[in-house]
């Protein structure tokens, strides 16, 4: 069972983000990259049908800083293989990922692809769905729950209001990971730090990284943030009537 | 080719979801900047009548067995051959577990360009997004020569996408729908012990200020007439006057409301840091320098107990 | 997911091997005072003594499998009132939370606040970049660093919860307007200083605390300074006592001995009176780890108008708030076990003492007793301070 993870950087909205010069873009220049959540769940998800069912986990991840670090950890986590993909990957969007990693997945001959549902700086679709399209694979995402018997895939999809669909999905398929079965584990340092000397990262060329299909930014802002609340005041039947309107303004009215 | 808007309804065990009126009414504003129509695209089994009251000016209604419940294999198929063809000027998904199975899909298929988190459309028809966990507004003009948008609440109210008025129903051809590779097994439902708050819209939250258990019931009563859960911080938990699985805050849920309403909370960053995915908070405290304020987009300095009466019964007033 | 390649023998070797003192682990006299002082020692499935017993009748598997082990709060209590000098605290209930967290048996608050410590350099995943903030408006200007590059006499090296947390910012301004009233050539390392790690490390994330250890080591050594000295007791104890067994040395001593060795100077200064019943909680990593009982009593003495009385516990006896260990970040856990916390506790032990004021000289004790002192009935008078904000207020600035 070769299960392939596939991860996205993404900027930490620890640090505050800024529009860049040309006023269009996201200014990455001083961006803290982390590994994107729910890449992190389908790690986990990878991890665990490897503990139940066997198999190997191959994680990929781009270049970008912290690369490193997303790949060790997944390792001390339990993958086997790990691949960085070479390349400028800080401004590349999701159509060009999913196209650049097709060859190198194919490749790869996956049974299983996991990757994360989305990443909260997609503007152009999810990576996923894009490259299950790519690779001419069936693609199911929102999934908090997989298992796989002979040659099929059982998922579990999430809908609003906790609704699940179970579903089939003929193998091989990429799924897009919502939540996995537990949280992501936690692993010790020492162990991340032996993963360092015990695992060897395979460096891959990107082709070509085309960015077609995505929309065109006229330009980015940021929404007016208040940095101290707007005081509603008056007499509790005022406020309660300035509430109503603004509840109705929100939309919950 | 044309200039119509296409939308592209998700209904869920014989419900059409809110998403599919909210993107009516983004439809409408939109086809006004290109001239077009709105056309409400529903897939499904013996499913008509769910068009019953689209604000559209056409409903293209395509039927097959195979469509009787969503499957991403299913509703691909369909839609890369209707667009395919048909060529609107935009498509409208919801960005949801049903719109986003198949617009990401349908983008590599067709070779069309997709724009995805999209909140509302401007005046002159361009696309209004948010990312990065709605700091980032990205503003451009509609891509040609098909743009596949995903939609995102909080643009548009779904009464805007409701009318009284049914409108005109064309049935349109479906392909061959075998060999499909998703297949649904069947569905599960959610329990119905306890809610989970970090999925609700709507959260009216308690702190230390609520003193006693007894006056839960008024913010349980407040919840009750506006359509939200009730949820509370650390010291309303420990004294078991909410159940754990209500509890905001470092040691509990984090969690992502368009509302979140809080009662006599005073904003300790343990707590603080679970909220911040929230679209607005509304803070009601009698400390004027309570550190909530400092993060709530609106403040109220009272006492709780006056307001929440007379809030709740202007609430059932104004719901009718 | 469990720990069996761990076996007793490799266990018990590590730590009479590893830890210093270990040894004396094989001294064990079983008379059980460690379990009786440990403040949540009735909690616990194995508390100190028994754990030493299950690890003599090769019972090590029954250890690795009970959760309880996570309401130690590596108070030093059992430590200090052990006669035969095992070393319990750092040695034995670390090792056995080192055991679990290499198995990822974390509880999930846990796991949070380590994976913040590695990220941000910090536990609450606050940004590394708004580190020295605090220091906004204060003149003199706070010297950072990484900015003025100059040689300063002291190095402050600040910590975590003074650094980012807004109820004890407020002693971090205070003993910044203290230093700079004394004329004293400080600097702070801001964006560039990581936590100290020494929580991180008693709650089992050696491989952590080395980490941090290495970056601040680095940071030490760029810059020129003579000594260090810290508000936070936990680094403290890391810097004094751990950091030299990395090859990082340097002289520290905390802020309360520091200002005690300026007496003559300060003195004068404390022109206003406190009119105030105080009581001082002496912290674990300041008194009963490492000795330092006088310097923060004679402080407070030194205030005018300030009556200083003593609680029921103190100096080695002194009750833990709770927050070693990884108890900071286990509030949720301990307190579904617990339904009390120690904080609740210290906090009726001030005010039977008569207090009105409850004096601290450690970060994490501030949040902790007002948070307890709120939902005691009659506490809601209870003022916690800090002495240095204390000392700012009776200073005037």
């Amino acid at each position: 069972m070769n299960i392939v993870v596939l991860t996205k950087l993404v900027p930490d909205l620890v640090e505050e983000l800024a529009i860049d010069a040309s006023g269009a873009a996201l200014d990455l220049a001083f961006a803290r990259w982390i590994i994107n959540e729910f890449d992190d769940h389908a790690l986990e998800q990878g991890i665990l049908l490897k503990e139940r069912g066997g198999g190997t986990v191959i994680v990929v991840a781009p270049d970008l800083d912290g690369a490193d670090d997303v790949l060790f950890t997944a390792a001390a986590k339990g993958a086997d293989r790990l691949i960085k993909i070479k390349g400028d990957f800080i401004a590349a969007n999701n159509h060009a990922l999913a196209r650049t990693l097709t060859a190198i997945i194919k490749e790869l001959q996956a049974d299983l692809v996991l990757t994360g549902v989305q990443a909260h700086n997609d503007l152009d679709g999810s990576v996923g769905p894009m490259l299950a399209e790519c690779l001419q694979l069936p693609y199911v995402g929102y999934v908090s729950g997989v298992s796989i018997n002979d040659g099929k895939s059982a998922i579990r999809k999430e809908y609003p209001g906790g609704l699940l669909a179970e579903m089939e999905v003929t193998l091989p398929a990429v799924l897009g990971i919502q939540a996995a079965e537990q949280p992501p584990r936690y692993v010790a340092v020492s162990k991340v730090r032996q993963a360092m000397k015990d695992f060897h990262i395979e460096e891959q060329d990107a082709s070509d990284l085309d960015p077609g299909g995505a929309p065109e930014v006229g330009r980015m802002f940021q929404p007016e943030a208040a940095s101290h609340a707007e005081m509603l005041t008056g007499e509790p039947a005022e406020v309660a009537e300035k509430l109503v309107n603004l509840f109705k303004e929100l939309g919950v009215l | 080719m044309t200039q119509d808007i296409y939308v592209i309804i998700e209904h869920l065990r014989g419900q059409v979801s809110d998403i599919s009126y909210i993107m009516l009414a983004a439809a409408r504003e939109l086809a006004q900047s290109t001239s077009g129509k709105v056309v409400a695209v529903l897939l499904g089994y013996n499913a008509k009548g769910l068009a019953k009251d689209f604000a559209t000016d056409q409903v293209l209604y395509l039927d097959h067995a195979a469509l009787a419940d969503f499957t991403s294999d299913a509703y691909q198929k369909v839609l890369s051959d209707l667009i395919g063809r048909e060529q609107p000027r935009a498509a409208l998904f919801g960005n949801t577990s049903i719109g986003s199975d198949v617009a990401s899909v349908l983008s590599m298929r067709l070779g069309l360009p997709l724009v995805s988190s999209c909140r509302n459309f401007t005046k002159d028809g361009k696309f209004v997004s948010q990312i990065c966990g709605g700091k980032i507004m990205a503003e451009g003009d509609l891509p040609a020569p098909t743009a596949l948008i995903t939609i995102v609440p909080g643009g548009y109210q779904p009464d805007q996408g409701r009318s009284a008025e049914s409108p005109s129903i064309t049935e349109a051809g479906v392909p061959a729908l075998d060999a499909l590779r998703v297949t649904l097994s069947k569905y599960i439902e959610p329990e119905v012990a306890d809610v989970d708050i970090s999925k609700e819209p709507l959260l009216i939250a308690v702190g230390r200020g609520i003193q006693n258990k007894d006056n839960i019931e008024l913010a349980e009563a407040l919840a009750q007439a506006i359509g939200g859960v009730v949820c509370g911080s650390r010291p309303v938990i420990d004294q078991g006057w909410l159940a754990i699985s209500r509890l905001v805050g470092k040691s509990g849920k984090s969690v992502k409301p368009r509302i979140y309403f809080a009662l006599g909370i005073s904003g300790a960053p343990e707590h603080v840091e679970a909220i911040t995915g929230s679209d607005t908070i509304i803070a009601v405290n009698t400390d004027p320098v309570a550190p909530i304020f400092n993060v709530a987009r609106y403040g109220i300095e009272a006492d709780m107990f006056e307001l929440v009466e007379v809030l709740t019964e202007q609430v059932k007033a104004a719901k009718g | 997911m469990n720990a069996t390649e761990v076996t007793e023998r490799s266990f018990y070797a590590k730590v009479l091997e590893a830890t210093p003192s270990g040894e004396r682990l094989k001294l064990c006299l079983e008379c059980g005072n460690c379990s009786g002082i440990c403040p949540f020692g009735y909690l616990m499935a194995y508390p100190p003594s028994r754990m030493i017993a299950m690890l003599r009748a090769d019972r090590f598997d029954k250890l690795l499998e009970t959760d309880t082990i996570w309401m130690c709060v590596s108070c030093y209590a059992c430590t200090a009132v052990c006669p035969s000098k095992v070393p319990l605290t750092f040695g034995l209930m670390t090792s056995i939370k080192e055991e679990l967290i290499v198995a990822g048996n974390v509880p999930a608050e846990l796991h949070t606040a380590l994976q913040n410590s590695q990220r941000y350099g910090n536990p609450q995943g606050e940004s590394p970049r708004k580190r020295a903030d605090w220091a906004a408006g204060i003149q003199p200007e706070v010297k950072v660093l990484g900015k003025t590059k100059q040689p300063v006499d002291v190095l402050w090296f600040v910590g975590d919860y003074a650094s980012y947390h807004p109820r004890v910012q407020s002693a971090t301004k205070a003993l910044a307007k203290i230093l700079n009233a004394l004329g004293v050539d400080f600097g702070i390392l801001g964006p560039e200083e990581n936590s100290d790690g020494d929580s991180q490390r008693l709650a089992g994330e050696r491989g952590l605390f080395e980490m941090l250890a290495e970056k601040n080591g680095k940071m030490f050594g760029r810059y020129q300074f003579g000594r260090i000295i810290t508000t936070d007791p936990h680094a403290y104890n890391a810097i004094k006592n751990e950091y030299p067994r990395l090859g990082i040395s340097y002289p520290v001593q905390h802020y309360t001995e520091f200002l005690m060795e300026r007496i003559g100077q300060l003195k004068p200064l404390l022109k206003r009176e406190v009119k105030a019943k105080v009581t001082y909680h002496d912290p674990c990593y300041l008194g009963r780890a490492n000795e330092v009982f006088d310097q923060p009593r004679a402080l407070l003495e030194a205030i005018p108008g300030l009556e200083l009385v003593e609680m029921a516990h103190h100096h080695t006896n002194s009750l833990c708030c709770g927050g070693g260990g990884g108890g900071m970040w286990l509030d949720g856990f301990q307190w579904e076990k617990a339904h009390v916390r120690l904080s609740e506790w210290r906090v009726r032990e001030a005010m039977s003492a008569g207090a009105n004021v409850l004096a601290v000289a450690c970060p994490y004790e501030t949040p902790r007793f007002e948070d307890a002192a709120k939902t005691m009935p009659g506490a809601e008078q209870l003022k916690v301070r800090d002495i240095a904000e204390l000392l700012a207020e009776a200073m005037g600035v």
